[in-house]
């Protein structure tokens, strides 16, 4: 399967180099075509900011590539998988959309890379978490970027527990992804010589989390692992505060964003544990990046907005390198050459769609040592991009060749 | 030929051309959805039940479709008809249980049942949780024809459209069909008359719960998955919002509404940004207080004998 | 005995305590629905809704005004009342002649367009709500530390429960609105002003359900989307309790609040659907509800 694409990627190459001296670029503009979230439980962590990022990324490129205009374009998915990929396959099919980037929803994400691989699109996923994007989902049209729930749990499990962190006990959403998350942690803890003391499962959307808390409180656990997400992870956060858990206990959140700690504020959240792939404060370029950010949308950048913005820079670059849109052409480039941005340096594209970066452990500042609204996290550690994913040897990816 | 066929005619002719002028997915997600809220308004506007759990029975046919087809690897004829069966046997476990109170018990129990299945959904490892049960394969009608391609699996999804329409006509004509308007007129009466009336509205449930499975395995069909946006409380309110926004108890309304609403959520996708519920919201409203009879109705009020569609008064049982 | 299958006694009284603290939330919900729907007909569906937009005002007060708590307490009520009376006024009001099914829609409608409303201007990831002064803290009760606000939370809405329970059944006005339930025509016969005493219910039910609202707001996020999570659990609560009986409401969601809390020890994976499983069996047994009765 790889030899063949290989090939292909290769013969690719010399179609690319061809096409560079026509400037091959199917329609008459490159267009970005934002999945996103406008109102629902992800448009915080997307939605405009996510828009606002794509354009900016446009804007840092000059507007145009190759001599085409580029143009962004984007659709809310009101979180349904059928409107994605209604719109997607209007997008590619009507609209000559190049690339499509943000998705949130896992659900939308999946069904999107199986749109692009039919129709031979670039899809940067920066929002679903769903680590079947790079295995049993994978495509040669799909990158994951900026995070999956595996570097989540593996970076805050492994981190947490070389922190003193060693006994755990988990507080789980009951469906799939709460699962994976708990699993994934469980091992990661395990192997670096922490304890599991037990779990926890609390249905989705609870309305109350103090009785599973309680059951938390009496395991005696050092660490509590909230494997879950959004309202759920805000309100067991909440509760736990309420409860008097963190005095004796540190929550250790597994998929956590800057926009639930600005959301709880720094009096319930401090000390816990966070993992992100980008943070607007990590240096010069970020911070440069994001207070221009800050100034037109009133609000820093999560790490998903950075990873858009990084995302279609890429893709930008990419067209401009190989010299076309064409996604094949595209791909087989972004393999070839590492990315550098304000999102991460030297970043490798994976065979099965991974996108290597760094990944850092966050805690979260005491309201004391804040210098205001967003200044939240200390670095406590970076993982770097070789230990922070899925090992290859590990993938479920059909692209993947075994040794 | 009467009005009326001709009507019918005209429906059938833009259903066959329908893939040149739009977008073919579009128009086959038009199909399911509409086919979803005829089902939906055989209760509603035909037995006098709101249900406002019909969500459940589309969402199980969708994942039981799904899962027989990427599990079992059967037919895609096998896979609608296990999808069906799925959602019936689950409409009469519903229709049992909801029927035992009348009105607006009736749509709070139904609410609750499907939050219940939605929960189960959720919870389900077949079902990917939040991911969605993915890559369904189209496979091949009756092992021969592929619908891979999508002219082959349009003229399928028409096909099961205008079959289930037709049904639902002829549930509705058929002395079964009489019984159940006489139900939702006056339930007193009917029961006074000697109808077994619960045995009625049962059948009626269950015959609903089958059609919008039918609807919903088709749509899994079609776009190769089922999610938890298919078994979600908000679907069950956006079938009651299309029936309403197409005319309630119109053969032809639900139809019109689900176009009207696809469409919409379509158009909005790009061009409302937040506002997409605030807009559905509005809608309902506005159906409710000024435009009750939906655009069917009010047509066939304004134009007697001219409208696009019969009102059930002009149904063939008549 | 120290342990009932598995679980220390100590800990199941925490529970059970807990169940209780839910149990109140679904009471005054649920008190509201049936309120309204006892005089109008209607199932509020923007029941969810107005609970939520109780919170936010709650949180807005302490925002904008640097109003406390307990004037969110009054204030949260009142606006919400007024607003929902604007709604009687404007909206409901012109769907009494007909089925009751429209009144769900309507309201229905109202949920969606609040709800959207508040997600556009607050987000969804919501705002943090303190926890007032004065109930800072918890009591070690022996068996658990309870927070002193949970505590106060059962206290607060078992006094308005109780308060409105005498209201309706022990007071002229409270006799009034049972007439009027009975036979509307009657009772404006006989010089009651009915159309006025309709909105007022309307006004006090959505009330309830913001008071609820500013109780929760300590607790849990001050979110958009706290309504609808709630609101289909409070309709099962009404289901079983049946909405004939005041009494019934209120003892319905603190018992279904303390069996959910024990399923929470004993088997969480089932908390999500225990109340609508209760639901299924008691229509099963008893159509009409534990404390209905079939009209």
């Amino acid at each position: 399967m790889k030899r063949t694409y290989l090939a292909a990627a290769a013969v690719m190459m010399l179609a690319a180099g061809s096409a560079l001296a026509q400037g091959k670029i199917s329609g008459e503009v490159v267009k970005i075509g934002v999945l996103t979230d406008m109102s629902g439980l992800y448009s915080d962590i997307g939605g405009q900011g996510s828009v606002l990022a794509a354009q900016m990324a446009v804007e840092d490129f000059g507007g145009k590539v190759k001599g085409r205009k580029i143009e962004v374009v984007a659709a809310d998915h009101q979180n349904k998988a059928d409107v994605a990929s209604s719109k997607v396959r209007q997008w590619i099919d009507r609209e000559g959309v190049d690339m499509l980037t943000d998705a949130l929803n896992s659900a939308v994400a999946l069904a999107t890379a199986r749109l692009v691989a039919e129709k031979k699109r670039v899809f940067i996923d920066t929002g679903a978490a769903s680590t079947r994007l790079t295995n049993e989902e994978c495509t040669p049209y799909t990158i994951h970027h900026t995070y999956d729930t595996f570097a989540l749990a593996n970076g805050t499990g492994k981190a947490v527990v070389a922190h003193g962190g060693d006994s755990w006990f988990f507080l789980t959403a009951d469906y799939a992804f709460g699962h994976s998350l708990e699993k994934d942690t469980a091992e990661v803890v395990k192997a670096s010589g922490g304890k599991v003391l037990g779990a926890v499962r609390h249905p989705l959307s609870a309305s109350d989390f103090s009785s599973f808390l309680l059951q938390a409180q009496a395991s005696k656990a050092k660490i509590i692992g909230l494997a879950n997400a959004g309202g759920d992870t805000i309100n067991s956060i909440k509760s736990a505060n309420e409860f008097g858990l963190t005095r004796r206990q540190t929550l250790a959140g597994l998929l956590v964003f800057i926009t639930d700690i600005h959301s709880l504020g720094l009096n319930a959240t401090q000390g816990m544990y966070v993992t992100e792939g980008w943070y607007w404060n990590l240096n010069d370029e970020t911070r440069k990046w994001s207070r221009r950010y800050f100034d037109r949308m009133k609000k820093m950048p999560s790490s998903n907005q950075a990873g858009v913005y990084s995302a279609v820079t890429m893709f930008l670059k990419a067209v401009d390198g190989a010299g076309t849109d064409d996604a094949d052409a595209v791909m087989a480039w972004l393999r070839r050459n590492p990315q550098s941005d304000m999102f991460g340096k030297n970043m490798k594209l994976r065979e099965d769609g991974r996108l290597l970066h760094e990944m850092y452990l966050f805690q979260v500042k005491k309201p004391g040592e804040s210098n205001g609204p967003w200044d939240y996290y200390h670095v406590r550690q970076t993982i770097p991009a070789d230990q922070a994913f899925q090992p290859l040897s590990a993938s479920k990816c059909t692209l993947v060749k075994k040794k | 030929m009467s009005r009326q066929t001709l009507v019918y005619l005209a429906g059938l002719v833009l259903l066959l051309v329908a893939p040149l002028l739009f977008y073919p997915v579009l128009v086959m997600k038009v199909l399911c959805f509409a086919l979803f809220a005829c089902a939906f308004n055989l209760l509603l506007g035909f037995t006098g039940l709101l249900s406002f759990g019909h969500a459940a029975f589309l969402g199980s046919a969708a994942y039981a479709t799904g899962f027989a087809m990427t599990h079992w690897a059967v037919t895609p004829e096998l896979g609608l008809i296990f999808g069906v069966a799925v959602s019936a046997t689950l409409g009469a476990v519903f229709g049992a249980i909801a029927i035992r109170r009348q009105g607006i018990y009736f749509a709070m129990i139904t609410l609750a049942l499907a939050q219940m299945v939605f929960f189960f959904y959720l919870q389900a490892p077949f079902t990917g949780g939040e991911d969605g049960l993915q890559g369904v394969p189209r496979g091949k009608l009756f092992g021969i024809v592929p619908l891979a391609e999508d002219w082959a699996m349009y003229y399928f999804v028409a096909a099961v459209f205008v079959f289930g329409f037709w049904l639902i006509r002829r549930i509705i004509g058929s002395p079964f069909g009489q019984v159940l308007k006489a139900i939702r007129e006056n339930e007193a009466r009917a029961l006074s008359l000697g109808y077994e009336v619960d045995r009625y509205k049962l059948l009626a449930f269950v015959l609903s719960a089958a059609i919008a499975g039918l609807a919903g395995s088709t749509k899994t069909l079609v776009l190769g998955f089922a999610t938890l946006t298919d078994v979600h409380w908000a679907t069950s309110g956006e079938v009651v919002l299309m029936t309403l926004v197409g005319g309630v108890g119109t053969v032809v309304g639900p139809v019109i509404g689900a176009l009207v609403i696809v469409v919409l959520q379509n158009e909005l996708a790009d061009k409302a940004g937040p506002w997409v519920t605030v807009i559905m919201g509005t809608i309902f409203v506005a159906c409710v207080l000024a435009f009750r009879r939906g655009i069917v109705g009010e047509i066939a009020a304004r134009w007697p004998g001219k409208a696009g569609a019969p009102k059930q008064e002009h149904g063939p049982g008549h | 005995m120290d342990e009932i299958f598995g679980i220390p006694t100590q800990a199941l009284l925490g529970q059970l305590l807990l169940g209780l603290v839910n149990g109140s939330f679904y009471a005054m919900l649920s008190l509201g629905l049936a309120v309204i729907f006892g005089l109008l007909n209607i199932v509020n569906f923007a029941h969810g809704a107005l609970y939520m937009v109780g919170a936010y005002v709650a949180w807005m007060a302490l925002e904008y005004f640097g109003l406390d708590y307990w004037w969110a307490l009054v204030l949260a009520p009142l606006v919400v009342g007024a607003f929902g009376i604007l709604i009687e006024r404007l909206l409901l009001r012109w769907l009494y002649q007909l089925d009751h099914l429209y009144g769900l829609l309507l309201t229905f409608g109202v949920a969606l367009i609040l709800e959207g409303t508040y997600r556009y201007f607050f987000g969804v990831s919501g705002q943090p709500y303190p926890v007032p002064d004065a109930l800072m803290g918890a009591t070690d009760l022996g068996f658990m530390v309870l927070p002193n606000y949970r505590a106060w939370v059962v206290a607060a809405s078992l006094a308005v429960c109780l308060v409105t329970w005498y209201v309706i059944e022990r007071t002229r006005l409270g006799a009034y609105l049972r007439a009027a339930t009975e036979n509307p025509r009657l009772v404006q016969a006989f010089g009651v002003n009915v159309p006025l005493l309709v909105t007022l219910t309307y006004g006090f039910g959505v009330a309830l359900a913001a008071f609820a609202g500013v109780l929760a707001a300590p607790i849990i996020q001050v979110t958009p989307l706290m309504g609808s999570n709630l609101i289909i659990i409070v309709f099962a609560v009404v289901v079983i309790g049946g909405m004939g009986s005041i009494l019934g409401s209120i003892f319905t969601g603190l018992g279904l609040g303390v069996i959910e809390g024990l399923t929470k020890v004993f088997y969480p994976e089932a908390s999500s659907t225990v109340v609508f499983v209760i639901m299924a069996i008691v229509l099963l047994l008893r159509p009409a509800g534990l404390f209905g009765r079939e009209k």
